[in-house]
């Protein structure tokens, strides 16, 4: 009979064993970039020396668990009441509580050594090939290129239709945006986030970088990222509204590659200015098209698609005093925003025509009838007034 | 004979309870104006409930709307309102408030007191929190909604970008901490000054112990919260910068300020759930708890680390690299006294004669489960791992692990546990076991693959993921909604108890059980101990 009950037990501890090391293995075993269920490896030497981190700790606990729990599970086996023996009355030992303290003590210090030498190499940014500023703002990151004439707004892109369920989602739902942050491949790159609003945190998990961007202060990161690729992360801090709808792509290039993207974006972005400088007047079909496009990407979120707003959060534009009446008001709030709200300067976000446009469809839409129409030379002599 | 003719309220000896019980009003006044330690433990305890079930419905939106991808059934705004006050509810009005109302019941029954030392303060503590909640509860009917910025309220989302229920907020957190303040003094002095005669520091059963170290770090931490409220509100309404960059303040200064209180407020959510785990383990496994000291040393080393690793919420702010391996080592470090506990508690089952009636469950239960919350904890002390961890769902699988399986399994077996001697009758144990095994199943369902989505990039507090995380969402909601109806046992099991049904329960109760509170009657009679026991030997 005893015999049989310790063939029993080492079986069940044998079942235990494995299906714990089965669990380990299979999520070790998927060595692909993107796990559904484990932390990616990530595309530099930081992000594999923090995902060996990981999983050397995850194993600690694997196996310290399993003896502390085997332990466990083999007296609530054998050491029930139904089996007839008498509890033993022991109540303490100064030996042992001395061994499971110490154990524990050189465990962790081992683990330390390795974590500490990783965290020092990650906190060092120094001797970069070039800086990327990165600004969070309710919700949408901005880039500044701090060696080239280039910086853009980058926002989530995939359509309202298919958050509110009436579009089929693809494959890169949430996950998108118009315009991703582009970057030389085997370069050292220094991030400087910071943030205009609230709190955000600029997370990319390929480069095991997540960086808090506070308002008033700049961090510090950097990446040496292996390989060209397109790698994908999103605001890792509530900020608001729409946290989980502020997405983050960056593409990586070869560095041949991304000297030649720097070269056609500022080609484009010259070509634009220049293209908004000679156009005259638009006509206010062309300012209602635009303006509504504009509005939808960026006013919506707060102020609601029908204008309306969020009652005690977000006012309403429709039926609104300033729209309706106040054109001058109108203009300085839209381009300098209000301070101490959630309300941003658009002045320096969108192009004058934009503006136009979209100052242009706040006054004419939902009701708005104000027959106004606003023009880029409006806009521009508000702005070089200034505030 | 002789000693009772003299001292004829000799609560112990039972014919003399019924004259005593006449003295308290009858009807909702005796609540209202109850000074008796028990009375106020109940009203502790069904408040608690009333909450876990008012933040468990708003945990039950938040899962209904991460069922499936896409905005279904709330908008964002309303959906931080929801993770928001789902948090400061389960945090200040379930886990806090249920400890409180334990420690009312069983404290002065385990150190033969005759009540709690500052009764009329006791009733007040209580009856802040209802006005509290209402408070802050109101503030999801307000245009604009309830605080939006999560239950940690990081500046400025909670200042300048938030709603007026800010100040209602500020206001609600100013009672709760009032009550709570109130509430460990009293814990404190009854402990220091109403020990019965030979009720020695170290005869103190673990419960107690475990709470007097956790009402000390009630008065330590809750004014540092009272200041960091007041500093939200004056910052939002009267000009100050104090998180204002553009005024020369920090934002960051407030996470550090609330993580000063935070973390310790995590111990005082987990320390007594330690003392519960220490009184029913050497029950059932019927053998003296192993190192009733080192338990102790123990519970103090966790108590005086809790007020070293606050920063360790904040790797991602942008620390000196000194300070980010300074929290790192510290915090690894209460893995060590953690473990002594959970290996104390083996080993007290180790070679007993264990029974496993449901607090027995739950308490192996709590062990098993808290451990791994704890090695969850482990892992995101390494500081570059916690870069990849900070602010995703494993953070949320992890503190929901040493929440929901820590500390409400703590209370949920400590309830099992004594509600037999409350009511003098023994609930269901059917309804236990039933209870039991769909919470363990659920509860499992619900955060175990919250892990996995975390590590594979799911950011917390968005109402709308990518689609790789569809599948596992979907899956932690049916855990999620099996959990909450699951709890449903767990109210049937308590009113049967109230309504007295159910075998009469003897003094005793559970066989292996030791400590005062199992020599007075079942039900406790409404006054014990007015003549304190003679504690002879041993604990």
């Amino acid at each position: 009979m005893k015999r049989y009950c310790w063939s029993l037990n080492n079986k069940c501890n044998w079942i235990l064993f494995s299906f714990v090391w089965w669990c380990a293995r299979s999520v070790a075993a998927d060595t692909t970039v993107h796990s559904a269920y484990n932390m990616t490896r990530g595309a530099t030497e930081l992000s594999h020396k923090v995902y060996n981190l990981h999983m050397i700790i995850f194993y600690i606990c694997c196996v310290i668990g399993a003896i502390v729990f085997g332990l466990m599970f083999w007296s609530i086996v054998h050491h029930r009441k139904v089996k007839g023996t008498a509890p033993a009355q022991f109540h303490g030992s100064l030996k042992i509580e001395i061994i499971w303290t110490a154990i524990p003590v050189l465990i962790l210090i081992a683990m330390a050594i390795p974590a500490t030498k990783t965290l020092v190499a990650m906190e060092d940014a120094s001797k970069a090939d070039m800086t990327v500023l990165v600004t969070g703002s309710q919700w949408k990151w901005h880039y500044k290129y701090m060696e080239y004439p280039i910086e853009f707004y980058s926002l989530l892109s995939t359509p309202r239709d298919q958050i509110e369920n009436n579009a089929v989602k693809d494959a890169l739902y949430l996950r998108e945006v118009d315009k991703p942050l582009v970057l030389p491949a085997g370069k050292k790159i220094r991030f400087l986030v910071t943030a205009d609003d609230v709190i955000h945190s600029w997370w990319v998990p390929d480069f095991a970088i997540k960086k808090d961007a506070n308002p008033g202060f700049i961090n510090e990161t950097w990446a040496k990222i292996d390989n060209p690729g397109i790698y994908r992360g999103q605001c890792a801090e509530l900020c608001g509204k729409d946290h989980g709808f502020m997405p983050i792509v960056v593409d990586v290039k070869t560095p041949e590659a991304f000297e030649q993207w720097v070269a056609e974006k500022i080609a484009e972005q010259e070509k634009a200015k220049a293209a908004e400088a000679a156009r005259g007047l638009m006509t206010r079909e062309e300012l209602m098209e635009l303006g509504q496009k504009t509005y939808e990407s960026r006013c919506a979120v707060c102020h609601q698609p029908g204008g309306e707003g969020l009652p005690g959060a977000f006012p309403a534009l429709k039926g609104s005093a300033i729209v309706t009446k106040n054109k001058p008001a109108h203009l300085h709030i839209v381009l300098f925003g209000k301070p101490a709200t959630a309300m941003q300067a658009f002045g320096k976000q969108l192009t004058a025509a934009e503006l136009a446009a979209v100052i242009t469809y706040e006054r004419n839409a939902w009701g708005n009838n104000t027959g106004d129409l606003v023009q880029i030379a409006d806009i521009n002599a508000v702005l070089s007034a200034g505030e | 004979m002789n000693q009772e003719n003299i001292q004829p309220i000799d609560s112990t000896a039972p014919h003399h309870h019924d004259q005593v019980d006449d003295h308290k009003p009858r009807g909702i006044s005796r609540w209202l104006y109850t000074t008796n330690h028990k009375d106020i433990g109940t009203l502790y305890l069904l408040f608690s409930l009333l909450m876990l079930f008012t933040g468990g419905s708003m945990a039950m939106v938040i899962r209904a709307e991460l069922f499936q991808p896409g905005l279904q059934f709330v908008d964002p705004h309303f959906f931080n309102q929801m993770t928001t006050v789902h948090g400061l509810v389960m945090v200040f009005g379930a886990i806090m408030p249920a400890f409180v109302g334990l420690a009312n019941w069983m404290v002065p029954l385990m150190i033969g007191a005759p009540d709690m030392a500052l009764p009329r303060m006791n009733n007040w503590s209580f009856w802040l929190l209802p006005c509290a909640f209402t408070i802050l509860l109101s503030t999801l009917f307000m245009e604009g909604g309830a605080p939006a910025a999560g239950w940690t309220f990081y500046v400025p989302l909670s200042t300048t970008y938030s709603n007026d229920s800010t100040a209602f907020f500020v206001f609600a957190v100013h009672l709760m901490g009032i009550s709570s303040i109130m509430g460990a003094m009293n814990i404190i002095v009854t402990i220091f000054n109403l020990r019965a005669p030979g009720m020695t520091w170290m005869k103190l059963p673990l419960f107690v112990w475990t709470w007097i170290i956790t009402a000390f770090l009630l008065i330590a931490v809750m004014p540092v919260l009272a200041g960091v409220v007041t500093m939200v509100l004056t910052d939002k309404y009267f000009g100050t910068s104090f998180f204002n960059a553009a005024g020369g303040g920090d934002p960051v200064m407030f996470q550090h300020i609330f993580w000063f209180f935070g973390h310790p407020e995590v111990y005082i959510m987990i320390l007594p759930a330690f003392g519960i785990i220490s009184s029913i383990v050497p029950a059932f496994a019927r053998k003296p708890l192993f190192g009733y000291e080192s338990m102790v040393i123990a519970t103090a080393s966790i108590a005086f680390l809790s007020f070293i690793v606050w920063a360790h919420h904040m790797f991602t702010t942008g620390m000196p690299v000194a300070a980010e391996l300074f929290f790192m080592y510290t915090t690894m470090l209460i893995a060590v006294p953690t473990g002594v506990k959970v290996f104390n508690w083996v080993a007290t089952m180790w070679r007993g004669a264990m029974t496993f009636e449901t607090p027995m469950m739950f308490a192996i239960a709590f062990i098993v489960l808290f451990t791994i919350g704890g090695f969850s904890g482990l892992m995101l002390a390494i500081t570059p791992a916690d870069f990849q961890y900070q602010d995703t769902y494993f953070v949320v699988a992890h503190f929901h692990y040493v929440l929901v399986t820590g500390a409400l399994f703590g209370i949920i077996a400590g309830v099992y546990f004594w509600i037999p001697k409350w009511t003098g009758v023994m609930y269901s144990e059917r309804l236990g076991q039933c209870h039991f095994w769909c919470s363990l199943v659920s509860v499992n369902m619900l955060f175990f693959p919250m892990h996995f989505v975390g590590l594979a990039g799911m950011p917390r507090r968005i109402p709308d993921y990518a689609l790789q995380f569809a599948d596992m969402n979907a899956f932690i909601s049916i855990g999620g909604f099996l959990f909450g109806l699951s709890q449903l046992l767990f109210v049937a099991m308590v009113f049967r108890c109230i309504r007295r049904k159910g075998e009469k329960a003897s003094a005793q109760v559970w066989e292996g059980a030791e400590g005062l509170e199992w020599q007075i009657p079942s039900p406790a009679p409404y006054h014990t101990f007015q003549i304190p026991p003679d504690i002879k030997s041993g604990h």
